[in-house]
């Protein structure tokens, strides 16, 4: 029985479901006058949640658990002898033909494949079987159950209550689990490549060549600070040069300055540049600013500048932060009471003292807080580092120079034709993980220093 | 009696509604104005626009004559800055910045320029907060944060802050409204001490306030002034039949 079957006899069970139990409510109203907790229709939904709900979670673990008990059964015809012991070529061959028993192969590279086939489609629809027909007498009878409960007392509506409160858990614990999942792949793949390369090497070596990897000492070739220190120079410093000042300014402005018929434009226009793609400020920095920056390099007398160099990436950089900084900026600004700008302005401070002597201190937490969190994403950033930035990880103080950065490095790893456990690729797990725990660190500390400062005004 | 401050026909618009209609009041240099009336009357507002604090709002507007010392501030040539100096204003909640209680009162005459070096400086600081009655409770520790002391503390800094730029005028917006009954009989007393140094306008939801501290009322009643007089004539002897309601409890 195909999926979609399954799927809506399981619906039509539960709309049976409904259906019976809304009746046999209705009933009951007819016999008395008395007043009701539960309305039919709480009735006819709770029944029709304990048709679908069950039998669907059944289903949703039978598809994760059943793709190895088919193969297990698969193991166990006499041909799956010859297989080849374990490892990469077995699991190929399995794959092949469990792609051919599913009509998806065109023909087969391996000929033990083609003879596994039928036995892998045997096991396989065996298996459906088994599970569309557990699903249906679960869904069957977990509604009967229910459809017992349909009595005048009792409380359907606050069952309800409970299984919606459920799903919104079940709903928000799904970003949250699926968090934990990257951490743990990207953990996995990270403790693969510290086997092969020292910690110590990764974390501390300044020599990045991973073109050319000895497989004597692989950890020679993978030292990552210069990657590292690429990273900050693009991001926190040059960036920020650029975003902190122009997000602050615009932040006071609009807060400050600006008459309420400007902000009304002007605001919803800064926050669309957030929303420009990031691959489109790419464009730019390697079409436009990155040209612009050399010329410029070479008119004042740096004739050895970089077409690819650090400032113009973090100069673009800092341009897509600068909506981000000014909107974090102007929260905390806002957040600064009336009352306090007042008093100074009564005091005969001007606005521009004003601001400077007692709304930015009293923002500045917020503020800084707002600067953590660009950061973080700033060196996170992928797309403007991939187009405009340099491959070559060189650690220098030149803003005219090739810069390199982690996420530009990781690209370049994963999109080379290299194998998938080499030293090489792996690298490129290494420096995710190690990429995530410092924006999750910056995060964490960017957040508990923005609470602080709420909770101090409100 | 000397005139400190005077208003003319007084009207202001926010945005089309009007706020205030043809209001004129004269404040005196060595009395307590008080302006009562019920909520939403414009007492706030009117006092607002001594110090053109109505500045601050952007659909305000303010028309009619108001005279410091016979000068126009609203006159063009008249610097918002210097009148703000001239009329101090304190707030209905405490508003002290989040800077130690020192800088708070030093914030005035740092901006304005008043303290020629850091004796100098101090000196201000010392007098403002013993005038404002605080000093013995907060000269050990002038370098802690003016937003941890309590909230009658809090509102009597503000009032130290006000006076350490040494103005003519103090205007106080309902400054007990936030504050416990022992607070304000503080700040009460307070006013009592400072009349006659400062000319003092205080707009107050709390009749017995207006009784107990000022010399002068002003009664407000949608947007107009009802009636303006000796206070003691006000309380006892009202000339206009809404005062009297008003102050026997029927409405507000």
């Amino acid at each position: 029985m195909s999926g979609l079957t399954l799927l809506f006899l399981i619906i039509g069970l539960g709309l049976i479901g409904w259906l019976s139990a809304r009746v046999r409510a209705v009933s009951f109203r007819r016999q008395t006058s008395a007043r009701f907790g539960s309305l039919p229709s709480h009735h006819a939904t709770h029944v029709a949640m304990w048709t679908v709900l069950p039998a669907a979670l059944f289903i949703a673990i039978w598809s994760f658990t059943s793709p190895a008990l088919v193969t297990d059964l698969v193991l166990t015809n006499p041909a799956a002898q010859e297989l080849p012991p374990k490892g990469f070529e077995r699991a190929a061959v399995l794959s092949e033909a469990r792609n051919l028993a599913e009509g998806r192969g065109y023909g087969a590279f391996h000929p033990l494949a083609e003879t596994l086939a039928p036995a892998y489609a045997a096991a396989q629809s065996r298996y459906d079987w088994i599970g569309s027909a557990a699903a249906l007498l679960l869904a069957f009878a977990c509604g009967a159950w229910a459809y017992t409960r349909v009595r005048a007392d009792y409380r359907a509506r606050s069952k309800i209550e409970r299984v919606v409160m459920l799903l919104l858990l079940a709903a928000s614990l799904i970003a949250i689990l699926t968090t934990v999942g990257i951490v743990a792949s990207l953990l996995f793949e990270s403790a693969r490549f510290f086997r092969i390369v020292p910690i110590t090497d990764f974390l501390f070596g300044t020599h990045w060549s991973p073109q050319v990897i000895s497989a004597k000492d692989p950890g020679a070739s993978l030292g990552a600070v210069p990657l590292f220190w690429g990273t900050f120079f693009i991001g926190a410093v040059i960036a920020m040069i650029v975003a902190i000042p122009f997000g602050l300014m615009s932040a006071i402005y609009l807060t400050q300055y600006a008459a309420p018929r400007v902000r009304r434009w002007m605001k919803p226009i800064l926050e669309m540049l957030a929303g420009v793609p990031t691959v489109v400020y790419g464009y730019f920095a390697a079409l436009t600013v990155a040209p612009a920056v050399r010329d410029f390099a070479v008119w004042i007398g740096v004739s050895w500048a970089s077409s690819e160099s650090a400032l113009a990436a973090g100069l673009v950089m800092g341009v897509m932060i600068i909506p981000f900084v000014s909107s974090m900026a102007d929260d905390s600004i806002a957040a600064v009471p009336a009352s306090m700008r007042d008093g100074s302005l009564a005091m005969g401070a001007t606005s521009s003292e004003t601001i400077r002597k007692v709304v930015l201190p009293a923002a500045l937490p917020g503020v800084v807080g707002g600067v953590l969190l660009a950061i973080s994403r700033a060196i996170g950033e992928t797309m403007i580092v991939v187009m405009a930035a340099s491959g070559v990880a060189t650690m220098t103080l030149n803003p005219f120079a090739s810069a390199t950065t982690v996420t530009k490095q990781i690209v370049d790893l994963l999109t080379g034709e290299a194998e998938f456990d080499s030293p090489k690729t792996l690298a490129a797990f290494a420096l995710g993980l190690t990429l995530f725990i410092i924006t999750l660190l910056l995060n964490i500390v960017a957040l508990s220093v923005v609470k602080r400062y709420r909770e101090a005004y409100d | 009696m000397t005139i400190k401050m005077s208003a003319k026909n007084v009207n202001v618009f926010y945005g089309t509604k009007q706020a205030i209609t043809d209001v004129s009041i004269d404040v005196d240099q060595d009395e307590v104005t008080a302006f009562i009336g019920p909520s939403g009357c414009g007492k706030s507002t009117f006092l607002r626009t001594l110090n053109r604090m109505n500045d601050t709002v952007a659909s305000a507007k303010v028309t009619g004559d108001i005279r410091l010392d016979g000068e126009d501030i609203y006159a063009p040539s008249m610097d918002v800055v210097q009148l703000r100096a001239r009329v101090g204003m304190v707030f209905q909640k405490p508003n002290p910045f989040p800077k130690s209680i020192f800088e708070n009162v030093a914030y005035g005459p740092r901006i304005h320029g008043l303290a020629a070096n850091k004796t100098d400086l101090a000196e201000v600081v010392e007098k403002s907060l013993k005038r404002a009655g605080l000093w013995e409770e907060v000269k050990d520790r002038l370098s802690e944060s003016g937003t941890a002391l309590s909230g009658g503390q809090q509102q009597r800094l503000c009032i130290a802050r006000a006076i350490a730029v040494d103005p003519e005028v103090i205007l106080m917006d309902e400054p007990c409204s936030a504050l416990d009954p022992i607070a304000t009989a503080r700040i009460e007393e307070l006013i009592h001490e400072l009349k006659g140094r400062y000319a003092i306008v205080i707009v107050t939801h709390n009749m017995q306030q207006a009784a107990r501290v000022s010399q002068r009322t002003a009664f407000f009643h949608l947007g107009t002034l009802v009636e303006y007089g000796n206070t003691s004539d006000i309380f006892t002897n009202p000339r206009q039949e809404r005062t009297k309601d008003y102050i026997t409890g029927r409405y507000g």
